[in-house]
């Protein structure tokens, strides 16, 4: 029952993401885009793309050599120098949300040629490697609850909130 | 007279040879003798990309239906202290402040030996090694004896003190009931925002970790923790700093904790099997001949 319906909102959740990647597809480069990769416990994230572009310029530090930027890690500018831009740049296009069933796994396992894009993290990673990392450089904000608010289900899991640990029973010091 | 000495040196010399030989054939034995199955999964963990959001721990009492924990998940004052596991909590993280700026946290948990000390150490053969990686336990046999927390290189496995009536060892089994023998990756893996733990074939992990050192120089020690150590882990640590400096034991043996005892219980049905005949035989050979001259001087003193 359980397991049903996490696949439910999995599916919900894939083609909400889905709705969002076509529109902005159609629209160009998105100014904004809804990332709730993880609903279950925290609301989505309403990702301000155009201020990002603005701040940062160069598409390659999110995108890679997706975008057609000048890739400057020497490993992918073995392949990618002048790869040009792919018709996926989105993070889901590339970065699967379940990294590690056992037919992802097996897919990483029998890749052809069996190098390269081996240990790319998966989609929920793949942000937050990517958005945290950039913000400890940055002095961006970095609490959890600074880009995502948690919701019930994350109180829950959190033991948070309405669901926080009764205080232990000790001893008060006496008033005066 | 000299030739009893002759013999008796003889014999000796004979019962030191076969000691040796069977001590040397232990050892050849105990080295690598379990190479581990060859579908074991395992977790590569990198402490580089760990932000300390306890996530895994939250995730963990959930799924193992673990008790309330004393504080919320969320409460980062728990960081002050060193803490281990205990019947609470099969994971928990520690802050590690290791040059002036820098934080690693280690995330702590069974770490799934391919020889685990534990089970060698269980006389009711509670433990079990699965061969899709998992250490786990059968509580029902656990008489609460608690070798295995002494024998345990890693000081992992906890137990209930708490419970007066019926107190169990409780470790981290991987999530083997409800994931690992489905092929899911354990919850403290999937709940992980920063994919610090990578859930896969242990043997491919190896190599994933040993790339990851390759294709990022500089950043990483050159060394995959619990790839040799104890005769192998499933769990396995990349780190940016020596892993002393993060609360791991650097001088751990590659050696499985069994090859310390096996080679000398290899001995024991030798000494009980063999010395018995052995030395029944010298003694009579020795008091025959002491007979015969005690005989012979006791006719010259008449």
């Amino acid at each position: 029952m359980h397991a049903v319906k996490q696949k439910m909102i999995l599916g919900i959740t894939g083609i909400l993401v889905m709705l969002v990647s076509n529109v902005c597809f159609g629209a160009g480069i998105p100014d904004k885009v809804s990332i709730g990769s993880i609903q279950k416990y925290y609301a989505p994230v309403s990702f301000n793309h155009a201020a990002h572009i603005n701040k940062l310029k160069d598409c390659g530090l999110c995108h890679h050599h997706t975008t057609g930027a000048q890739v400057t890690d020497p490993n992918c500018a073995r392949c990618h120098k002048n790869s040009g831009a792919q018709p996926v740049v989105s993070c889901k296009g590339c970065h699967v949300a379940d990294p590690f069933t056992p037919e992802a796994l097996k897919q990483q396992r029998d890749q052809q040629p069996p190098v390269y894009h081996r240990d790319k993290p998966g989609l929920k990673a793949a942000y937050h490697i990517s958005c945290l990392g950039c913000h400890q450089k940055m002095n961006g904000p970095t609490g959890c609850q600074d880009c995502h608010k948690r919701n019930d289900g994350g109180d829950a899991i959190f033991k948070s909130g309405k669901y926080a640990p009764k205080a232990p029973a000790k001893p008060k010091a006496a008033h005066h | 007279m000299i030739e009893r000495r002759d013999f008796l040196k003889g014999c000796l010399a004979c019962g030191v040879t076969a000691a040796t030989v069977s001590v040397a054939s232990g050892k050849a034995m105990a080295a690598g003798s379990f190479e581990g199955y060859p579908d074991a999964m395992g977790v590569l963990v990198d402490l580089t990309r760990c932000v300390g959001c306890r996530s895994c721990e939250a995730a963990c009492n959930n799924e193992q239906k673990l008790p309330e924990p004393d504080q919320a998940f969320d409460d980062m004052s728990v960081f002050k202290d060193k803490r281990r596991t205990t019947e609470k909590a099969y994971t928990v993280v520690n802050e590690y402040k290791v040059a002036d700026k820098d934080t690693l946290y280690r995330k702590i948990q069974c770490n799934h030996c391919t020889e685990p000390a534990c089970l060698s150490s269980c006389f009711v053969n509670a433990y079990t090694k699965t061969k899709e990686g998992a250490v786990i336990y059968n509580a029902k046999v656990c008489v609460g004896c608690r070798n295995c927390m002494i024998a345990c290189p890693f000081n992992i496995p906890a137990y209930s003190y708490s419970s007066p009536l019926n107190p169990l060892v409780k470790k981290c089994i991987f999530c083997y009931d409800t994931r690992l023998k489905d092929g899911k990756p354990p919850a403290c893996v999937e709940i992980c925002p920063q994919q610090v733990m990578t859930f896969g074939r242990r043997a491919d992990l190896i190599k994933l970790g040993h790339d990851r050192i390759q294709a990022n120089p500089g950043k990483y020690v050159d060394k995959l923790y619990g790839e040799k150590a104890v005769g192998g882990t499933s769990w396995m640590y990349l780190s940016s700093v020596d892993f002393d400096k993060v609360g791991f034991d650097g001088h751990i043996q590659n050696e499985p904790i069994i090859s310390n005892v096996k080679d000398f219980l290899g001995f024991v049905p030798m000494v009980l099997s063999i010395w018995p005949a052995l030395f029944t035989g010298v003694h009579l050979l020795a008091t025959k001949n002491k007979d015969g001259h005690h005989d012979h001087e006791e006719g010259d003193h008449q």
